[in-house]
């Protein structure tokens, strides 16, 4: 198929899965800003989604302080900021128009409507329909446009984009997110462990759905390990980093070309390390640090796939 | 003589024996059916998007072309006439355009003088001496046609560079087919539905290599198009990519295109840009629509276009009045077909007639298109026309002027009741290794009374053309 429409199916779906996932790590941060807390560590969950996502910078650009409102509002609502879930709406749709022809009208039909509600909203109704409500809303159309697809969609080579596009910013946001507890600093080193410890990766994993699948799983507390094994390593959880690796690498065989090779190769290698990991000795070299070499990974072989299937035959 | 045609009622107020049927259906259906009937056609239209993107209008809206269901119908053997009088033209065009892009015998033959056609900015030098494929310039042609009050058939103008409305054509034909199932089972109504796959034979047939199936696509200047849906819709019914500048590039005078897969050649593109537009680096070089290098592949028969490069010198106005002079010419036959008698504002006594006779004519300008700046003498004012004549007075050679034809009417509904309106219709010829076209075409209407004005840009609507047996 022609590339400029792989690569709009394909970024019609990361925009999609980002909006959901912008959706899951500010309501970590709602949730985590309900819990009692000291006066002087007020608001300061709200730095996470912005370090996570990179955006502290553009943030401190146009607003002063670093606090529910301003947050909410800049990835919420705010046009201007392209990671917002307003312009991940936009940007989804726009995509969608673009190839019409290679979706189905109910594909359509479901991003055009997200998109003209995503345009009528602001903080007012927001806050009336309630900040929750909001962001599972957002999840809901994420959800029905994800059915939608596997529901109608021809199974081509605009599907296999498409889904590729679904996995590759989720295990992209999935890592986010298990990097926001690095971000939320406890009190004291002695509040390890304890309740606010507790509530705070509890929040994480009903963030992603994945509170039920933890307590079947593991039958046990809590702990940052566990937590972090079942979003990293195992391979019977949606979210988590294997599974997701899973599906890019299946999916890249499926539409592999002379020129993607390379790329195959890098996404083989990131889904080895995850099923053939330990979480011990993830943990040994440090989460946040795992983590990060994670988000870079995924980010070159982004690019490997922009350079493989997108931009064939370019002026040499 | 009235002064109209009817094309239902004859002149006692009499159904013609060709719409029988329809004039039937609309005695004996109760008004709430008939407007139950509007309205789905109007919702299905909506819901799958056949629109129309104005230009120019505030934010850009899509409007839907107002379909009216009483149909155009022609009787069987009127249409074969009229068949044979579309292949002729076409074909006479076709050999004009190679000529004067080759010996130009016809500027020899002292029948049309050179400056007409040097002088006419859509002549290019560019393809003089190319050879294409089988010779044909004009792959798609739409002959507009319209009736007069003695009843016979005028043609109108050609067009022979993208014309468009073939899409609402068949998407007519489906919603008539939904809304009269009764009426198709009874009467034999020649079916058109196979339109997309003769264009697609047609393109096949000029491919320049024959040894090998050829990839066609169909090049759209994108969803921004006014006529976007049209390039979708065929490019899906005929199986074929579509497909925009940027997908395309051109290296060792072959056309390639981006796919996942990697650079795949190309071999025949039906184009839907404009000439200016289609390669920045021989025509407008601000286009972003088209592809660098596309000409030097063509000129080197690497890849045909469809239609080709320069066929507009063949449609414009001022060429109208030769194409008679053309079959005679090219054919060696009469004409079947009517020219409608057009005056030459360049030649002195054609303009002094016109200018004395303002209020009878219509005026256009010869290298104008879609209805725009043109004068209708009989209800224009006083003002427009003293307007028009300075207009004229400046640049007297950039203007033609025929008499006002009346158009033929159809009864077709508006505000609450019914009443007769103008129509034309466009046949769409297809010329590739043989002369095909599917019968009838697209009819269009003018939706205000006594209106001649039916292009959808200004407001006009369209039906259903059935040919019957």
């Amino acid at each position: 198929m022609l590339s400029r429409v792989a690569s709009s199916l394909y970024w019609m779906s990361r925009y999609v899965e980002r909006a959901e996932n912008t959706a899951r790590v500010l309501d970590v941060a709602w949730r985590m800003s309900l819990l009692v807390k000291e006066p002087a560590l007020q608001d300061q969950e709200w730095f996470a989604p912005l370090n996570i996502t990179g955006t502290l910078f553009p943030f401190s650009g146009r607003h002063d302080r670093v606090c529910a409102r301003e947050v909410l509002h800049f990835m919420a609502l705010d046009p201007e900021n392209p990671s917002s879930i307003y312009a991940c709406a936009r940007q989804a749709r726009e995509n969608a128009r673009a190839v019409r022809g290679s979706i189905t009208s109910e594909m359509w039909e479901v991003l055009n409507s997200t998109w003209l509600e995503m345009q009528q909203m602001d903080e007012g109704k927001m806050e009336a329909r309630g900040i929750s409500a909001f962001f599972d809303w957002v999840k809901e159309r994420s959800h029905l446009f994800r059915g939608v697809t596997f529901g109608t969609m021809h199974r081509d080579d605009a599907y296999e984009f498409a889904r590729l596009g679904t996995h590759m910013e989720r295990a992209d946001s999935t890592a986010r997110i298990l990097d926001v507890k690095y971000h939320i600093l406890l009190p004291s080193v002695k509040d390890v462990g304890g309740a606010v410890d507790y509530y705070q990766w509890s929040a994480v994993l009903r963030s992603v759905s994945a509170f039920e699948a933890y307590r079947k799983v593991y039958r046990d507390v809590i702990t940052p390990l566990k937590l972090a094994e079942l979003l990293i390593l195992r391979d019977d959880i949606p979210r988590s980093l294997r599974f997701c690796l899973n599906q890019v690498f299946d999916t890249l065989g499926h539409v592999q070309n002379a020129q993607s090779g390379e790329t195959l190769r890098r996404a083989g290698q990131i889904l080895s390390q995850l099923q053939y990991g330990r979480i011990s000795e993830i943990f040994a070299g440090g989460l946040h640090e795992y983590l990060t070499e994670f988000l870079e990974s995924m980010q070159d072989l982004s690019s490997n796939i922009q350079r493989s299937f997108f931009s064939s035959g370019s002026v040499e | 003589m009235p002064h109209l045609y009817n094309e239902m009622f004859d002149a006692d107020r009499a159904v013609r024996p060709h719409y029988a049927a329809i004039a039937e259906w609309l005695a004996e259906t109760p008004p709430a059916r008939i407007a139950q009937h509007r309205q789905a056609a109007d919702l299905l239209f909506h819901r799958v998007g056949i629109t129309f993107a104005v230009y120019g209008e505030a934010s850009g809206t899509e409007r839907l072309i107002p379909f009216d269901i009483v149909p155009h119908v022609i009787p069987g053997e009127r249409w074969d006439a009229l068949g044979r009088g579309l292949r002729q033209r076409v074909q006479a065009l076709n050999r004009f355009l190679h000529d004067i892009y080759h010996g130009q015998e016809i500027v020899k033959a002292g029948v049309i003088p050179a400056t007409e056609i040097l002088g006419n900015a859509q002549f290019r030098r560019e393809m003089i001496g190319v050879e294409v494929p089988g010779n044909v310039y004009a792959h798609v042609a739409g002959v507009d046609l319209v009736r007069n009050a003695d009843g016979d058939y005028y043609v109108l103008e050609d067009n022979l560079r993208t014309p468009s409305g073939v899409s609402y054509m068949l998407e007519n034909r489906k919603m008539m087919m939904r809304l009269f199932p009764e009426l198709f089972a009874n009467q034999h109504i020649r079916p058109v539905d196979h339109y997309p796959d003769l264009l697609l034979e047609t393109l096949r047939g000029v491919a320049p290599r024959k040894d090998v199936s050829p990839v066609i696509v169909l090049l759209t200047p994108g969803h921004f198009n006014s006529a976007y849906f049209e390039h979708a819709f065929l490019a899906q019914q005929m199986g074929i990519e579509l497909v925009e500048g940027q997908d395309l590039f051109v290296r060792n005078d072959t056309v390639f295109m981006r796919t996942t897969q990697g650079p795949q050649k190309v071999d025949v593109i039906y184009r839907r840009i404009d000439d200016d537009f289609l390669d920045p680096l021989a025509f407008r070089p601000d286009s972003m629509l088209g592809v660098p290098g596309l000409l030097a592949a063509y000129r080197a028969g690497g890849v045909t276009l469809a239609n080709a490069i320069g066929t507009g010198v063949a449609d414009d106005k001022s060429m109208y009045p030769y194409v008679p002079d053309m079959i005679r010419f090219y054919l060696g036959q009469e004409p079947i077909l009517k020219n409608v008698p057009t005056y030459r504002l360049r030649d002195k006594e054609d303009l002094d007639y016109v200018l004395a006779h303002l209020d009878e004519l219509v005026v256009k300008e010869a290298q104008g298109s879609g209805g725009y700046g043109m004068l209708v003498g009989p209800t224009a004012s006083r003002d427009e026309r003293e307007r028009y004549r300075q207009r004229i007075l400046d640049a007297p050679e950039r203007f033609i002027a025929q008499p006002t034809l009346s158009l033929s009417v159809v009864p077709t509904f508006c505000g609450d009741g019914m009443g007769d309106r103008h129509i034309d219709l466009r046949p769409y010829v297809l010329s590739g290794f043989e002369v095909n076209f599917v019968p009838g075409g697209l009819t269009r209407v003018a939706l205000r009374e006594g209106s001649l004005v039916v292009n959808s840009s200004q407001g006009g609507g369209v039906k259903d053309t059935w040919v019957v047996d």
